[in-house]
């Protein structure tokens, strides 16, 4: 198994405080930038990152994720390149997980056992693949964990006690928790309920667990960071690149840059979380 | 690909991973997946119950018609001057088309798990005229998401499904088909999965979406193949049906697929030829992959990516195909065959002029298939075709195609 999760996390705990895991697409507006956007990543506070793997049905996600997945395709992405992608980043950073986040079909496409090869060598940590439930841990899970790859799973709202072993049985790395029922971007649920949640996972498992879906501001990071041991936030870093795009996707200002302000804004909110849980 | 083990029957599948082979299966997210179970336990309990079947048979009856006629298409076989050309009368249904059958069947399905709200995809609009006319008659709210450009050619179904009290959501990504209809019913189903029942159109999606809607509408299989014996004294040496997500043509021939002498053809829609990427016939150009909750074959890139495809007919305009179709491809016992948009157009015309018998356009594409084959056979030699649906609803496409104003 790559160590750098569990890494990270444990020295996340001694530092006290919550991982912020951030999510943007791979090749979102096109390669070069979007390499530039994770380079910056590490240095604005982030402390995983999710590189999204672009799908032209992405039935989980909200607009703001399907308008990205669309331009990064339009920009020619593709698996391999989105690999290369990790792969290039490493050569400047061997400590910061990289989790890739997608759905099967491009992984199935590409073959497994190649796909888990390529994955391991361009530095991949951990993947999380949104239509692959317990149910068909054969198709990938296993291979990956064969592979020495984490194999992230996402616990939801209707993942109840009775099904809770089976989800968490072949996870490594982290828990995903999904904080409400419905797709990328929606608003933040109630976050006493979800905060009830992250407790009863924690009851079933002695890994790590990070809440996404809703989260978008410094303020909501530091609420939900009090309980979880990670935040991750997909839909905000996406939009901050969308909003430097003109109507024919000419940059207005530097995505990198946007995307670096607004992580070292949620940043902020991660690392007060404990501090305000404490008071 | 190498080919299976033929099997003892051809009728047992799908496994309990809900797989056809290597088709099929459970690919969702995790929200969905406790619901999908539930939906397993339900469907397994209901399919033996005798009080749900009874319901089931009580409004097939009297409020869909059934049983649907086995017609002597005498028109056509005159013709064609070869094999006797039978019509499976799906069209005369209530709403029009063979969606009632499982329309009727996962209505009360919802009944039974205590749903709140009814929602749809659809593509010509026949399934979603189908399902807005069970949700009125059992007074559940309904949404139907119904891709943009359909919304636009199948503009009768539009209309008829909000006179039946449903809200129509055009979706604008993609070509705005189909495909993109199904992703967005998900997404919305993904959100209100506490309250909502996804009333899945075609036999396709996760297990046992391709289970239950092929045995909701293998009733007209079991009805044709009795009604050819009292009619002609024996089975039919060709069953043929069109092919989109394959629920009509599954419905056809499962209760044939045993019947070893019994040729089975379903028809995928060519579109402009299947050089192009302007057709969707998956199953003679795709390959296998996994998209909404299923693997099956599908029109695809090399990295993966779904293409969009084109049909003439919407029902038919969908990359992918239900995994069963997909398993007796590879496993041989169903032939697979596109027909083009011209071919088509023409057997609908065809069709009109002699038998008096507006066909749909996805219809259309089953009666092209045996026009090419016909003539070829003897003339004691006995053809079925699945008339799925009735053609009302493509009068303005068929317009456009031909130059004509209504």
């Amino acid at each position: 198994m790559t160590a750098r999760i569990d890494r990270r996390m444990a020295k996340l705990k001694a530092e006290g405080r919550p991982a912020l895991v951030t999510y943007f697409m791979g090749g979102d507006p096109d390669y070069d930038t979007a390499l530039a956007i994770m380079k910056a990543l590490p240095g604005a506070g982030s402390d995983i990152i999710e590189l999204g793997m672009p799908f032209s049905d992405p039935m989980a996600d909200g607009p703001a994720i399907q308008a990205a997945g669309l331009r990064a395709l339009k920009g020619g992405q593709t698996l391999a390149k989105t690999l290369k992608m990790a792969s290039d980043f490493r050569a400047g950073d061997d400590e910061t997980p990289i989790v890739l986040m997608g759905y099967y079909n491009p992984i199935y496409i590409y073959g497994v056992d190649r796909f888990l090869a390529d994955a391991k060598a361009s530095g991949i940590d951990g993947l999380i693949v949104v239509d692959l439930p317990p149910e068909m841990d054969e198709e990938l899970c296993i291979p990956a964990l064969k592979a020495g790859v984490n194999f992230i799973r996402l616990a939801t709202p209707t993942t109840d006690d009775k099904r809770l072993p089976k989800v968490l049985e072949n996870t490594s790395g982290f828990v995903y928790y999904v904080s409400m029922t419905g797709i990328t971007g929606s608003a933040l649920a109630d976050t006493t309920k979800v905060s009830a949640a992250v407790t009863r996972i924690k009851s079933h498992t002695a890994l790590p667990v990070c809440v996404g879906f809703g989260v978008k501001t410094a303020e909501q990071a530091r609420v939900i960071g009090a309980s979880a041991d990670g935040v991750v936030v997909g839909t905000a870093i996406v939009n901050a690149i969308a909003n430097v795009l003109g109507p024919k996707g000419e940059m207005t200002a530097d995505p990198a840059e946007a995307v670096a302000t607004l992580v070292s804004g949620l940043a902020q909110g991660v690392r007060s979380a404990r501090l305000a849980a404490a008071e | 690909m190498n080919k299976p083990a033929m099997p003892n029957s051809f009728r047992t599948g799908p496994d309990e991973q809900g797989m056809f082979g290597i088709f099929g299966g459970r690919f969702v997210a995790e929200t969905l997946m406790p619901l999908i179970l539930d939906l397993e336990e339900q469907w397994n309990k209901a399919k033996t119950d005798p009080e749900f079947k009874a319901e089931l048979q009580n409004l097939s009856t009297h409020y869909a018609g059934r049983p649907s006629k086995l017609y002597f298409a005498e028109g056509l076989t005159k013709h064609l001057g070869g094999a006797k050309v039978y019509f499976k009368r799906e069209d005369l249904n209530h709403t029009g088309s063979h969606k009632i059958n499982n329309c009727l069947g996962q209505i009360l399905l919802a009944k039974r798990m205590g749903k709140k709200r009814i929602i749809a995809e659809t593509g010509a609009g026949q399934h979603g005229v189908a399902s807005a006319t069970v949700a009125a008659r059992f007074g559940y709210p309904c949404v139907v998401y119904m891709g943009a450009t359909d919304v636009a050619r199948q503009s009768p179904n539009v209309f008829r499904m909000k006179l039946l009290g449903a809200e129509v959501r055009p979706v604008t990504a993609g070509h705005g088909t189909l495909k993109d209809a199904m992703n967005e019913a998900l997404r919305d189903w993904v959100t209100n999965v506490e309250d909502t029942y996804y009333l899945i159109g075609t036999a396709a999606g996760p297990h046992p979406y391709p289970e239950l809607v092929r045995d909701f509408q293998s009733v007209i299989g079991t009805e044709a193949r009795a009604q050819i014996l009292e009619q002609e004294g024996r089975l039919p040496d060709v069953i043929i049906a069109a092919v989109g997500g394959g629920s009509n043509a599954i419905g056809l021939f499962h209760p044939f697929l045993d019947d070893k002498d019994v040729r089975i053809i379903g028809i995928e829609a060519g579109g402009r030829g299947l050089d192009g990427v302007e057709h969707c016939a998956s199953m003679s150009a795709g390959k296998p992959g996994v998209l909404h909750g299923n693997r099956t074959y599908l029109l695809q890139n090399s990295d993966g990516q779904i293409l969009d495809g084109h049909s003439i007919s919407a029902g038919l305009d969908y990359p992918g195909v239900g995994p069963e179709h997909s398993w007796l491809r590879d496993s041989g016992r169903v032939q697979y065959e596109p027909i083009l948009d011209d071919e088509a157009l023409e057997a609908f015309q065809l069709t009109t002029r002699v038998e008096g018998i507006i066909p749909a356009l996805e219809s259309a594409h089953a009666i092209a298939h045996a026009m090419k084959i016909v003539p070829k056979m003897d003339k004691d030699q006995i053809v079925i075709v699945n008339l799925s649906g009735r053609g009302d609803k493509d009068v303005h496409t068929v317009a456009n195609m031909l130059g004509m104003e209504i």
